[in-house]
């Protein structure tokens, strides 16, 4: 095993994770928690791939990465504010609960 | 060998952030996958990266997602399961993405050993390159976040019954 495929089978791993908790928790939360560790799955891959890369010097996976943290927490501060309207409209964070479309 | 101590550590922490019971609990098994993560970072000479993912995956979000939590807490401890209805459709996806992305890292041709560190890694350069080549993104990741943190704050407000 060479170490990007090393790198490559983590991130895949992390990745399953996460998605398998979004797919079948269910508080929001857990759910938005999921999303996270995809993207930080995401970010390993750049990474790893910058590093091993052909051409490393010119710095675009390091370069990218710094750009998605910045959007990751942009979506988490966006994500939440939405689970705590919801909450504040139907007392639950069960997304099993939230199936109307009526405020 | 430390590189598979924080692998370890990583997805270990991912696993129990997706199956503890109480909710911070979970947040606290995060934090620790976050850590691993950052380490990981480091090992593989992303400096700024590993820092920056220390400062805001564990500094903010973590503790964005407590607030959440303590915010949105549930009357009782809901006794019912803690998964969705469609777990057993969710389990078979799962496997199936893990498949194939494992398939695919074992079936490719991109191994080779790894190349010498560039030396200029450092934080000056990063700065540079951030503010010459990719001074536009960053003007644009700037606007995003003011946008996103006004937008939140708006979503998130307590709203008075004579204004709805």
């Amino acid at each position: 095993m060479t170490p990007l495929a090393n790198c490559l089978l983590l991130s895949a791993l992390l990745f399953s994770i996460g998605l398998a908790g979004a797919l079948m928790r269910r508080n929001a939360i857990l759910v938005l928690i999921g999303i996270e560790l995809m993207l930080n799955a995401a970010n390993l891959n750049f990474i790893a791939f910058w590093r091993y890369g052909p051409n490393p010097e010119a710095l675009t996976g390091l370069m990218f990465v710094i750009f998605s943290i910045g959007v990751a927490a942009a979506e988490a501060a966006v994500g939440l504010a939405l689970i705590i309207a919801i909450y504040r409209h139907t007392k639950t964070t069960n997304i099993d609960q939230v199936n109307s479309m009526r405020g | 060998m430390l590189f598979k101590i924080f692998a370890v550590l990583t997805v270990a922490g991912a696993v129990a952030a997706m199956s503890f019971r109480n909710l911070v609990h979970a947040v606290l098994a995060l934090i620790v996958s976050f850590a691993g993560l950052a380490a990981v970072y480091l090992l593989l000479g992303a400096q700024f990266i590993g820092l920056a993912q220390i400062l805001v995956y564990v500094g903010a979000v973590a503790i964005l997602i407590v607030f959440a939590i303590l915010l949105t807490r549930d009357s009782g401890i809901t006794s019912q399961s803690t998964t969705s209805s469609s777990w057993r459709g969710s389990i078979v996806v799962v496997l199936g993405v893990f498949g194939v992305l494992a398939w695919s890292v074992g079936h490719s041709a991109v191994y080779q050993q790894a190349t010498s560190l560039p030396q200029g890694t450092s934080m000056q350069e990063i700065g540079n390159v951030l503010m010459q080549r990719f001074a536009l993104p960053l003007e644009v990741i700037g606007v995003l976040l003011t946008v996103a943190l006004i937008g939140a704050v708006t979503i998130a407000i307590y709203e008075k019954k004579e204004t709805r």
